[in-house]
């Protein structure tokens, strides 16, 4: 009796919380509903369909070939950078690693942008010291792009990992050797798949961090690289055609639709990973 | 399976200013139980380690039936370990991990899967090979990281305190199967431990560990009745370190004199080593002890008497008898005739060697 009261007084000290997902994540979606099934006031799907084709499409794309990208190269780099830090003997290395991994993975936007282009920009201090644009450099592009986006995403990859990597027990790999086993053997039968559910929510984290990133692209490259986010700000300000503000809603719903299917995959997959934990 | 003789010739190893190993001598003969026991730091793990391959020592050589195995990879020793706890892979259920060994060596997975049953069988747990590490209790699995250690079929088994983490009831009963598993199977079996209680039980000689260094290795009765040194005496069993005067090849000790157990110290004054259990006592008005703590141990109570000049002993008596022993009786204290050991006089003296709970 007791227990039930308690329970459902529990519960009100949840509304708060239920208040603001409703009003930061559900009038926003009814809204992005409504706007992207209106064309000129009636219901419609034209720009469901307008979104999926042409440039929007070529957007869409690229901003999944880029996230996917980062988050594979993220995942494995930060994976490997979390290894040696774990396994190094010098504490300060570690300490060193994880705090300005904790800074770096919040370092986005304008700011990002500028320190990469101060550096190794068309006149990037890196740049012109070492003569890099004689070679054909250049940070502008679906490449430069990646390469600015592994910069918040190896360490967000890195605190993801370093606690799965400590819980890794030394008793582990020694019962594996105890047992013939080599290094690779330890890894492949017992270290990556106790890993693999904390590796697995790594790659989604980059991934969604990677597709939904506007800022730095914007500052960057400007249309110059195909991403879904740019066409969204365009489309939404009018910068090239006005009227499309309801397309816009349309590519957000399509961005909305790839991270569900990012999770119809990830979801079975970190649950056959995970199987042994329940 | 057939035990292998393993020998440590001048094992020395040192972690920085830590001397672990400092010249460990020692000989296991093939189908041997040996216990290594010591308190913490004493080096007995690390022995057993340089023994897997998981450490290497700074000096000496590690021999396996005579084949000198120092230098010889963890992975490639003829060698199955239980660690002390959590060493099952989490990922693997029990059968899988019983298996291990066999799927590294490319076994092919029905006969793996045949042979790990059988072993979870001779372990007695026959129906917990689906069950993941998380799913067993302690005690079932310690049983199949035994299971494991076996599967290869290794000449030589090492256990690594593998019951410490375990509650006494199943501590005993495991300790029992480990024993049984190891005659059956005649396997060489070096066991580290701290619990002196088990070491005494189980193995065929202990091997007593001190800094690095061996104390003495001798059966379990030899251990307990004889020990070589004033370490040995204190460390396993408890010891009542009393004042006594020493003439010759003999001691007075509570007004009682004694033959020396080996070597006489140069002084007069000596402390003499004697166990509770030989110290009698008896109820007595006019004797000039008084029972100042007893404890009961269900067999056995523990007494600490204080006699008249302040000196305090320890005393067994039978559980039975221990109504007769209530704190504040009076007791006359005397000692079993026989020879006993003596040592230079220490600053505590007559203190008794192993501090006694205040429980009445």
């Amino acid at each position: 009796m007791r227990d039930s009261r308690t329970r459902s007084k529990s519960r009100w000290a949840a509304l708060p919380l239920l208040v603001f997902v409703v009003i930061v994540f559900g009038v926003p979606m009814l809204v992005l509903l409504g706007g992207t099934f209106t064309k000129e006031g009636t219901l419609s799907t034209a720009n469901l369909t307008e979104s999926l084709q042409g440039a929007y499409l070529t957007a869409l794309a690229g901003s999944v070939k880029l996230s996917a990208l980062v988050a594979v190269l993220g995942g494995v780099l930060g994976t490997f950078l979390a290894q040696a830090v774990v396994t190094s003997r010098f504490r300060a290395l570690r300490e060193a690693v994880l705090t300005a991994s904790g800074v770096l993975a919040n370092f986005g936007g304008v700011p990002l942008a500028f320190a990469w282009i101060a550096t190794l920009g068309n006149s990037g201090v890196v740049t012109t010291t070492l003569g890099l644009g004689a070679h054909g450099w250049s940070l502008y592009n679906f490449w430069g792009l990646t390469l600015v986006y592994l910069y918040f995403s190896i360490p967000l990859q890195v605190l993801t990992v370093v606690p799965a990597l400590d819980g890794l027990r030394p008793q582990w790999r020694e019962a594996a050797q105890n047992n013939g086993a080599s290094t690779w053997q330890f890894w492949r039968y017992v270290g990556i798949p106790v890993l693999t559910p904390a590796l697995l929510g790594g790659v989604v984290l980059l991934f969604g961090g990677a597709f939904s990133a506007y800022a730095t692209a914007q500052a960057m490259v400007g249309s110059t690289v195909p991403l879904v986010t740019l066409k969204i700000a365009d489309a939404l300000t009018g910068n090239v055609l006005i009227g499309h503000e309801n397309v816009a809603l349309a590519l957000s719903l399509d961005m909305i639709v790839v991270a569900g299917l990012v999770m119809a995959v990830y979801l079975p997959l970190q649950r056959r990973s995970a199987r042994w934990l329940r | 399976m057939n035990g292998a003789r393993v020998e440590f010739r001048g094992l020395r190893r040192r972690f920085g200013s830590t001397v672990a190993l400092d010249g460990l001598d020692l000989t296991v003969e093939p189908g041997e139980l040996i216990a290594l026991l010591g308190p913490s730091g004493c080096g007995k793990t690390t022995a057993l380690r340089c023994l897997a391959g998981f450490e290497q020592p700074d000096e000496g050589e590690v021999l396996v039936d005579g084949a000198d195995i120092t230098r010889v990879p963890a992975n490639r020793r003829d060698a199955g370990m239980v660690f002390q706890s959590y060493s099952l892979f989490p990922n693997l259920n029990a059968r899988d991990n019983v298996g291990f060994g066999m799927r590294v060596r490319k076994v092919p997975a029905a006969k793996r899967h045949a042979r790990a049953q059988e072993l979870l069988e001779l372990v007695g747990l026959p129906s917990v090979g689906d069950r993941y590490p998380h799913q067993l209790s302690g005690g079932q699995q310690q049983r199949v990281a035994l299971a494991r250690a076996l599967a290869l079929e290794p000449r030589v088994l090492l256990l690594d305190e593998p019951l410490s983490a375990l509650d006494a009831k199943v501590r005993v009963t495991l300790r029992e199967e480990i024993r049984r598993l190891q005659l059956s199977l005649g396997i060489t079996t070096i066991f580290v431990t701290h619990d002196q209680e088990e070491a005494l039980s189980m193995a065929d000689r202990v091997a007593v560990l001190r800094d690095g260094r061996l104390e003495q290795v001798a059966d379990p009765a030899t251990l307990y009745d004889r020990p070589a040194t004033p370490f040995v005496a204190e460390f396993v069993g408890a010891m009542n370190h009393l004042p006594g005067l020493v003439s010759g090849d003999r001691v007075t000790v509570l007004g009682q004199t004694l033959p020396v157990e080996g070597q006489a110290p140069d002084t007069a004054q000596a402390d003499v080593l004697v166990r509770p259990e030989a110290v009698l006592v008896t109820p007595d008005a006019e004797g000039d002890g008084i029972v100042m703590v007893s404890s009961f141990r269900g067999s056995t109570a523990r007494l600490r008497v204080r006699l008249g000049d302040g000196t305090e002993v320890l005393a067994d008596v039978p559980g039975h008898d221990s109504a007769r022993f209530a704190p504040g009786t009076a007791v006359r204290v005397g000692l079993v005739e026989r020879p006993v050991l003596v040592s230079a006089r220490s600053e505590t003296g007559a203190a008794a060697a192993v501090p006694e709970p205040d429980v009445v």
